[in-house]
């Protein structure tokens, strides 16, 4: 296959609603969060993901992919801005460090499997010092991290633009890159939501952690199959909805924020048709063939109940239901707490696909009260 | 030969009245002065003087939490220096930006000062990542599992506040998005649902003068009181609520049990 093909292909399938469908479908094979899902990562040879070989293989795709867009013209633009080299060390480091806690998870799994302690145990009585012991692996790093921050500052300068001019608006805006996930849900919730409710939803959702994992084990050392289901909650939402849009919103977002393959051109003239529409029209004008209803509740009133139905009433069929076991176990308060922290974290992926499937622009539309959702 | 003559420079310069005063317990050559040397330190006793072999290993901790704290004091140390030079006004602060590289000698304090910030942010996440896979944040250290993510959450404010201050095109548009999204919080922004609720007769409380934007801009727009707004916030009061944060937090990790490991 020659380089431009691949190209095309990478760009074709960086688009979000692939990308991300890739991702999402493949996630659970990844990081198993049951028996079936794990009975597929064995036999699939997934697993080897986390393996040494793994390990190299994902390294050596990382690298190849900046390889080949660093020699590109289009995307060389984007990866060689002086701000954009944290998300390659991140792109990195991630993959490194989530699959170094991965690899010593699944041989910890195995220790306990056998009914062994996991390696990171030793005798309790049997202490080091801290000096010298820990002192000098501190003193190391901290000399090797000042080494490596000083050899940067001296390779790359500080990036420094136009004096400031608020008459002049760039395009694309961008905030810092660690709010670049916020900014890319802005796409498919308003403000209020994508910028305020969900990080207040991501702060209080980590913070609930250690209150709602109700799970003893798996504290101390790596482990992954003790504690599946909260390490595949966990690294879904940190891995896709955190890093991925991050990623996304740094690499293929261009002019207008429209989307653009990491080696295509951002043309500032591309149009991206606006057909989204708010389901008070699908309902009223489309399915019902009338003008909008003047009372806004009214109107919005099938947004309303979707919502409700989904916020309030899904916990409680899930708790009569499917969830039985777990309400049982987690009591009323932390199963709602779970519930609630969930459902708003499932809401992100579920509103985007409702936008790439159906053109949704919004479930309950109230933009005479700034109430968009 | 005397034995006196036998000593070397080191060990005379053990015994002379100016170094016990300093370290007490002299060089740490046997398991008592190490774990003097630990004790006897300010700096140093933030650890335990004995720890359990997993504790002490790379592999386990990846020194992530370590790093963020080097990085904190690290950037606090190069943000005194560019402290001198720099001068959060509109008239300035950009010029003052370009002397750093070209008229101050060793002109790479603000390359160091900026990396040192980005790296932070991704250590401090790296440190997350790492204690959630090993499962620490669990009882009894769940407490400072939140303190932990409100440091994460400082982290990243101070880096945003900072963003501002080279007063670019870079900074100022990149504040502009981030702080757009205060205008639509709820209640307390001006285009944020239920903001109209808040009202006496025909009088709106929360207009685009008096919102939550309003309140951390200083300004309609990113501007002058912008500028010193973010200034103060990123040299002083965040740093400031993050030393309060990283105390307890430090503290709590003592308290907790000390670092997590297998029973």
């Amino acid at each position: 296959m020659n380089i431009t093909a691949l190209k095309s292909l990478i760009d074709a399938l960086s688009a979000p609603t692939i990308s991300f469908t890739i991702l999402t479908v493949i996630f659970p094979f990844i990081f198993p969060p049951s028996d079936w899902f794990e009975k597929i990562h064995r036999k699939s040879g997934l697993w080897r993901i986390w393996t040494k070989l793994g390990g190299v293989i994902g390294m050596i795709l990382i690298t190849a992919f900046f390889v080949i867009g660093y020699f590109d013209p289009y995307f060389n633009k984007t990866l060689t801005k002086a701000d954009n080299f944290p998300i390659v060390l991140m792109i990195y480091s991630m993959w490194f460090y989530i699959w170094l806690g991965m690899f010593k998870a699944y041989r910890n799994d195995i220790r306990l499997d056998q009914g062994l302690k996991p390696n990171e145990y030793n005798d309790p009585d049997d202490k080091v010092l801290v000096w010298p012991d820990l002192v000098y692996i501190e003193f190391i790093a901290l000399i090797l991290f000042q080494v490596f921050l000083i050899v940067w500052s001296i390779i790359v300068a500080a990036p420094i633009e136009e004096p400031a001019n608020p008459a002049a608006t760039p395009n694309p805006s961008k905030a810092p890159w660690y709010f670049l996930g916020l900014q890319e849900m802005l796409v498919y919730y308003d403000p209020w939501i994508a910028g305020v409710l969900l990080p207040t939803f991501i702060i209080v959702g980590l913070m609930a952690i250690p209150y709602v994992d109700i799970n003893k084990k798996g504290d101390g050392y790596y482990s992954f199959r003790e504690r599946r289901v909260g390490m595949f909650i966990f690294m879904y939402g940190w891995v896709v909805l955190w890093l991925f849009l991050i990623i996304i919103g740094t690499f293929f977002r261009g002019p207008n924020w429209n989307f653009f393959g990491p080696f295509e051109y951002w043309d500032i003239h591309k149009v991206e048709a606006l057909t989204n529409v708010n389901l008070s029209e699908l309902l009223w004008v489309k399915w019902f063939n009338q003008g909008l209803p003047s009372n806004i509740l009214i109107r919005e009133g099938l947004g309303f109940v979707i919502t409700g139905l989904y916020l309030f009433i899904l916990p409680v069929v899930l708790a009569k239901t499917y969830l039985k076991d777990m309400y049982a176990a987690y009591g009323p308060t932390r199963f709602v707490t779970i519930m609630m922290l969930g459902l708003v974290m499932l809401a992100l992926p579920i509103k985007m696909y409702l936008r790439w499937v159906f053109n949704l622009q919004y479930i309950i539309a109230i933009p005479e009260w700034f109430f968009n959702i | 030969m005397s034995d006196k003559n036998d000593k070397s420079l080191l060990e005379k310069m053990e015994e002379s009245q100016v170094w016990k005063s300093i370290i007490r317990s002299g060089i740490p050559r046997t398991r008592r002065q190490r774990m003097h040397a630990i004790l006897g330190s300010v700096f140093l006793h933030l650890h335990p003087a004995r720890l359990p072999k997993h504790a002490v290993k790379v592999g386990y901790t990846w020194c992530m939490g370590g790093l963020s704290f080097f990085l904190f004091v690290n950037l606090t140390i190069t943000g005194i220096l560019l402290m001198f030079y720099y001068r959060p006004t509109v008239e300035y602060a950009f010029t003052d930006i370009i002397d750093l590289s070209e008229q101050v000698p060793l002109g790479i304090m603000r390359e160091l000062h900026r990396w040192a910030a980005h790296s932070m942010v991704l250590i401090v996440w790296l440190h997350m990542v790492r204690v959630f896979m090993t499962g620490s944040y669990k009882p009894p250290r769940e407490f400072n599992w939140g303190i932990g993510v409100i440091l994460m959450v400082l982290t990243m404010l101070l880096s945003f506040t900072g963003y501002l201050l080279p007063w670019d095109q870079l900074a100022i548009w990149a504040v502009t998005v981030g702080s757009n999204m205060a205008r639509a919080t709820p209640f307390l922004g001006n285009e944020g649902p239920g903001a109209a609720l808040l009202a006496i007769g025909d009088i709106n409380l929360i207009h685009v003068g008096s919102d939550v934007r309003f309140a951390l801009l200083g300004g309609r727009f990113v501007g002058e009181a912008t500028l010193l707004r973010f200034y103060v916030l990123h040299c002083i009061a965040i740093p400031f609520v993050a030393m309060i944060f990283m105390a307890v937090h430090f503290w709590r990790i003592r308290k907790d049990g000390g670092i997590s490991g297998p029973l």
